[in-house]
C-alpha cells in the first residue's frame, strides 16, 4: 500500500482510498481529497513536514501524519 | 417586514470585501451565542430593511467543526429568507462543494460567482448559465474587490427571496437518491418541511448532529440504518465518503460543461510561491519579513508615533490643559487627581501603544490578505506543533515581544479554538516593551556587571511558552490531538486598501472600546487603592490602603524571597502598565522623578533583598498576569469570563511556581540550608517534570490517529 506521504515531489498520483474516520478523514474529504481524484506534489515544507499539494485546482498544505491516511496509486 | 440575507462562502473567498460593500458602516460586530466565533451582521445599503449576516467562512456543512454548525443551526433554525453563496470563480471546483450542499436546505439560493477579473484576466471563460442550471439557482458574476455586479447580486437576491426556491436537481446516482427518497418518506411528520432533503442526506451521512436532532423511533432508526448499511454493501464504501465522492463527481462534470481553462502554465501566484517558500529561502525571506514588520511597527513608525502620544499628548498638550481648566473653575483636589493621576495617566498608557497596534494591524492585514499568513503557517508548523501551538502562534508571539496587546490581537488569525486559546495565554510570557526597564531595573541594580540578566528574560519568557504549551495540551482542557492541519494555502494577490484599512480599523476600534470601559474602571480602581487611605483621606502611597494590601500579601512572596510590600505594591502597580513598577519604586523609595532604569533606587534595592530574590521578583513580574490592557484583550479572544480567569490565575500561579523554585534552588546552592521551602521547590520541579512527561489526557494511544476529533 503507497500512501501520500510517500509520493515524491513532483508526482501526480491518485487516490485509492481515505483510511481514518471522522473529522480529519471528513475534513480530508470535503477539501477535494476523494477517491479518484489526481493529486500533484508540489513540495515540502523547509523543516521537513507538512507538504504542500495541488488538488482540484488549488494549493493545499496537509502533515504527513495526515497524508499518510490516503492511499494512493 | 424586514428580509434577512445570509452571506455563505468558503474561506478566502472574498466574502468580507462583499460583506463591506454590501452594508456600508452599518455593522454590528458580535459573537454567535454561546460560542467564540464571530458574528458579523449588518443593513443593506440603501434597503433599511434588508438584514445581511456574514456566515462563517466554511469548506462545508460537515458536524465537525464549530463553524460549520453555527452556519448549519443558523440556516435550518433562523430560515433566512435568501442565502447569497459567495464562490470563488478561480476556484470553482472546490467553491462549488459548499454550494452543493447549500442548495439542499431548501431555502433560496443566489449564487455569486465572484473575482471574474481575475478568470477573465487568466483568459479563462465560464458559462454562468450553465453553472445556474446544474444547481438550479440564479447566477450573477461580480468583482467584489472592484465593487463590479453588486446591483445586479443584490436585485437577483430580493427577487428571489420573494420566491420559492427551485426543486432541486438529481446531484447523486441512482442508488443513493432511491435510498434518499427513501429516507424522506420515513421522516417523522414533524420533520417533512422544506428542509427535509437536506435532513434525509444527513441522516444517511450518519450525521450525529442530525441523528440526535431527528429524535427518530427505535423502529425508523432500525430502518434507516438498513437502507444505509444496504446501500454501502453495493457500493462498497461508507455513505459520508459515498455522498462526498459523488458531489465532487457531479461538479466535475458541471465544470467540464462549463468552464474553459486557457491552458497556461504556472501563475504569476505559482511563481512567487517557487521563491517564497523555497525550501532553502523560505526561512530567511521568513526572517526578513517579520524583521521588517516588527522593525517598522515597533522600533520606529510605531515608537515614534506612541512616543509622541505618551509624552506629549498625554504628557504635555492634554494633561496641562485639563488641569488647568480643573484649577481654574475650582475643581476639589481629589476629583484634580482622580481625572489626572487616575483616568489620563491610566488610560492614555493604554492609548499610548495604539499607534503601534495601528501599524502592527496594517501589516497583518496585509499579510493575511495577500495569502503569505497561510504560508508562515506552513513554513513554521513543524516547530510549533511540537508545543501544542499552532504555525501561526508565531506572530502572536513575535508581536508580544513589542506589546502583548496587538500580540493578543493577532491570535485572530488561527482557527482551531484550542490553538487560539493556548496562544492566547501563552503569549504574554514574552517580555514586553513594558517589561524592559523592570529588566534594566534589577539588571542594572543587582547584576552591574552581567550581561546575561537581559536574554536569561526572553529564554524564560520562550521556556514558559514551551512548558505551558506541552503541559496544557495534555491537560483534559485541550486534550486531543491538533485538529486536523489541511490548510489551504490560497493564491497570492495585491490585497485592496479598502479592504486592509477596514480589517486596521475594526481591530483598533475593539482595543479603544476596551479602554474606555475595563481598562478604565481598573485603573481608577488602583488609582483610588494607592491614593486614599483608610480614612478615606488623600495619602501619599505609602500610607495609602495599596500599601496596606501589600503588607498583607507581602508574606505570600516569603518563599520567593521579597516579602517586601514595596515590591506587592509595585508588582500590582504593574497590572496597569509594566512600566509602573519602577515607577512605583521611585515613590516608595522616596524619589520623585526616576530614570527609565530607575538608577536612583538601586542602592535602596541592594538594602531591601537579596539579588537572587530581585530576580525572583523580575521572573514573576515577567511571567504572572499581564496589565489590565493585555487582561482586556485576553478576554475578548477567549470570549468569555471563565476562561480569562483561569489565563490570569494560570498565569500568575505559573509565575509564583516558576520564581519560587528560582529563589529556592538558587538559596540551597547559595549555601542557605534545605528548608521546608526548598524541598516545596523540589515537590514542585517533580511535579513539572511529571506533566511535562506523562501520557496526554483521554486519548488512547493505539486508537490516537484513528479515532481523534475535531472540537474546533
Amino acid at each position: 500500500m503507497k500512501t501520500l506521504k510517500e509520493v515524491q515531489i513532483g508526482d501526480t498520483v491518485t487516490v485509492v482510498k481515505l483510511h481514518g474516520t471522522g473529522a480529519v478523514k471528513r475534513r480530508i474529504m470535503d477539501m477535494g481529497i476523494t477517491k479518484g481524484a489526481q493529486v500533484f506534489v508540489r513540495k515540502v515544507a523547509p523543516l521537513g513536514d507538512p507538504i504542500e499539494v495541488k488538488v482540484r485546482d488549488y494549493e493545499l498544505s496537509l502533515r504527513k501524519a495526515d497524508a499518510e491516511l490516503i492511499e494512493v496509486d | 417586514m424586514s428580509i434577512k440575507l445570509a452571506l455563505a462562502g468558503n474561506p478566502n473567498c472574498g466574502k468580507t470585501t462583499l460583506f463591506n460593500e454590501l452594508t456600508g458602516s452599518s455593522q454590528y460586530v458580535g459573537n454567535w451565542p454561546g460560542v467564540t466565533v464571530e458574528k458579523k451582521e449588518g443593513k443593506l445599503r440603501g434597503h433599511k430593511d434588508v438584514i445581511v449576516t456574514d456566515l462563517p467562512g466554511i469548506y462545508s456543512l460537515s458536524p465537525y467543526t464549530l463553524e460549520e454548525v453555527v452556519t448549519r443551526n443558523y440556516l435550518i433554525h433562523e430560515n433566512p429568507d435568501v442565502i447569497v453563496n459567495l464562490v470563488d470563480a478561480s476556484n470553482l471546483e472546490r467553491n462549488l462543494y459548499l454550494t452543493t450542499q447549500l442548495v439542499e436546505m431548501g431555502l433560496p439560493v443566489v449564487l455569486a460567482l465572484n473575482m471574474m477579473d481575475i478568470v477573465r484576466k487568466n483568459g479563462d471563460t465560464i458559462d454562468s448559465k450553465k453553472i445556474g442550471e446544474a444547481f438550479g439557482c440564479p447566477v450573477v458574476e461580480i468583482s467584489a474587490l472592484k465593487a463590479e455586479g453588486t446591483q445586479e447580486l443584490i436585485s437577483a437576491a430580493l427577487s428571489a427571496a420573494q420566491q420559492k426556491p427551485h426543486a432541486i436537481a438529481a446531484t447523486f446516482s441512482d442508488k443513493v437518491e432511491a435510498a434518499l427518497g427513501q429516507i424522506a418518506q420515513q421522516l417523522p411528520g414533524a420533520l417533512k418541511n422544506r428542509h427535509q432533503r437536506w435532513m434525509s442526506i444527513k441522516l444517511f451521512e450518519r450525521d450525529e448532529k442530525m441523528l440526535a436532532e431527528a429524535g427518530l423511533s427505535n423502529a425508523d432508526r432500525a430502518n434507516l440504518e438498513a437502507i444505509i448499511t444496504k446501500c454501502e454493501t453495493e457500493l462498497d464504501d461508507d455513505t459520508e465518503s459515498i455522498i462526498t465522492n459523488e458531489r465532487y463527481e457531479y461538479i466535475s462534470k458541471v465544470i467540464h460543461k462549463s468552464y474553459k481553462k486557457k491552458v497556461a502554465g504556472l501563475t504569476t501566484s505559482d511563481k512567487i510561491d517557487r521563491v517564497v517558500t523555497n525550501r532553502i529561502l523560505a526561512l530567511p525571506i521568513f526572517a526578513l519579513i517579520m524583521w521588517f514588520v516588527y522593525y517598522v511597527s515597533i522600533s520606529t513608525v510605531g515608537t515614534a508615533m506612541t512616543d509622541w502620544v505618551n509624552d506629549a499628548l498625554f504628557g504635555e498638550i492634554i494633561p496641562p490643559a485639563i488641569e488647568g481648566f480643573l484649577v481654574s473653575v475650582g475643581t476639589a483636589d481629589w476629583l484634580i487627581s482622580l481625572i489626572m493621576d487616575g483616568i489620563i495617566a491610566g488610560v492614555g498608557a493604554v492609548l499610548g501603544f495604539l499607534p503601534q497596534m495601528l501599524t502592527m494591524f496594517l501589516f497583518l492585514a496585509i499579510l493575511e490578505d495577500c495569502g503569505y499568513m497561510a504560508r508562515i503557517a506552513f513554513i513554521m508548523d513543524r516547530i510549533f506543533r511540537r508545543f501544542g501551538l499552532s504555525g501561526k502562534s508565531f506572530i502572536p508571539i513575535l508581536i508580544g515581544t513589542g506589546c502583548g496587546v496587538p500580540g493578543i490581537m493577532a491570535s485572530r488569525t488561527i482557527e482551531n479554538d484550542h490553538d487560539r486559546k493556548l496562544t492566547v495565554i501563552t503569549t504574554t510570557f514574552i517580555p514586553c516593551s513594558a517589561k524592559l526597564p523592570i529588566i534594566a531595573l534589577i539588571a542594572g541594580a543587582m547584576f552591574p556587571d552581567s550581561t546575561w540578566v537581559g536574554p536569561s528574560a526572553y529564554f524564560l519568557g520562550i521556556g514558559a511558552i514551551i512548558v505551558s504549551g506541552i503541559i496544557l495540551k495534555k491537560t483534559r482542557v485541550f486534550a486531543g490531538d491538533p485538529a486536523p492541519f489541511v490548510m489551504e494555502l490560497p493564491a497570492y494577490h495585491v490585497p485592496g486598501a479598502k479592504g486592509v484599512l477596514i480589517h486596521m480599523w475594526d481591530r483598533g476600534k475593539a482595543f479603544i472600546k476596551k479602554a474606555g470601559t475595563i481598562i478604565l474602571l481598573a485603573t481608577v480602581l488602583v488609582w483610588f487603592l494607592s491614593s486614599f487611605g483608610w480614612n478615606m483621606q488623600m495619602v501619599d502611597v505609602e500610607d495609602s490602603m495599596l500599601a496596606t494590601l501589600g503588607n498583607f500579601i507581602a508574606p505570600l512572596f516569603a518563599p520567593l524571597g521579597f516579602d517586601n510590600w514595596k515590591f506587592a505594591v509595585a508588582t500590582i502597580t504593574g497590572l496597569i502598565a509594566k512600566e509602573n513598577v519602577v515607577g512605583t519604586f521611585g515613590i516608595l523609595f522616596g524619589f520623585a522623578e526616576v530614570a527609565e532604569d530607575g538608577a536612583e533606587v538601586w542602592s535602596s534595592l541592594q538594602a531591601a533583598v537579596s539579588p537572587l530574590a530581585a530576580y525572583a521578583f523580575l521572573t514573576f513580574n515577567l511571567l504572572c498576569a499581564p496589565c489590565f490592557a493585555a487582561i482586556g484583550a485576553a478576554r475578548t479572544e477567549l470570549g468569555s469570563a471563565k476562561w480569562t480567569w483561569f489565563s490570569v490565575g494560570y498565569q500568575t500561579v505559573f509565575a509564583y511556581i516558576i520564581a519560587l523554585i528560582i529563589y529556592q534552588t538558587g538559596s540551597l546552592i547559595n549555601g542557605g540550608g534545605f528548608g521546608f521551602w526548598t524541598a516545596v521547590a523540589f515537590v514542585l520541579i517533580a511535579a513539572l517534570i511529571y506533566l511535562l512527561v506523562r501520557k496526554p489526557a483521554d486519548i488512547n494511544s493505539a486508537g490516537k490517529r484513528l479515532n481523534r476529533k475535531v472540537s474546533a
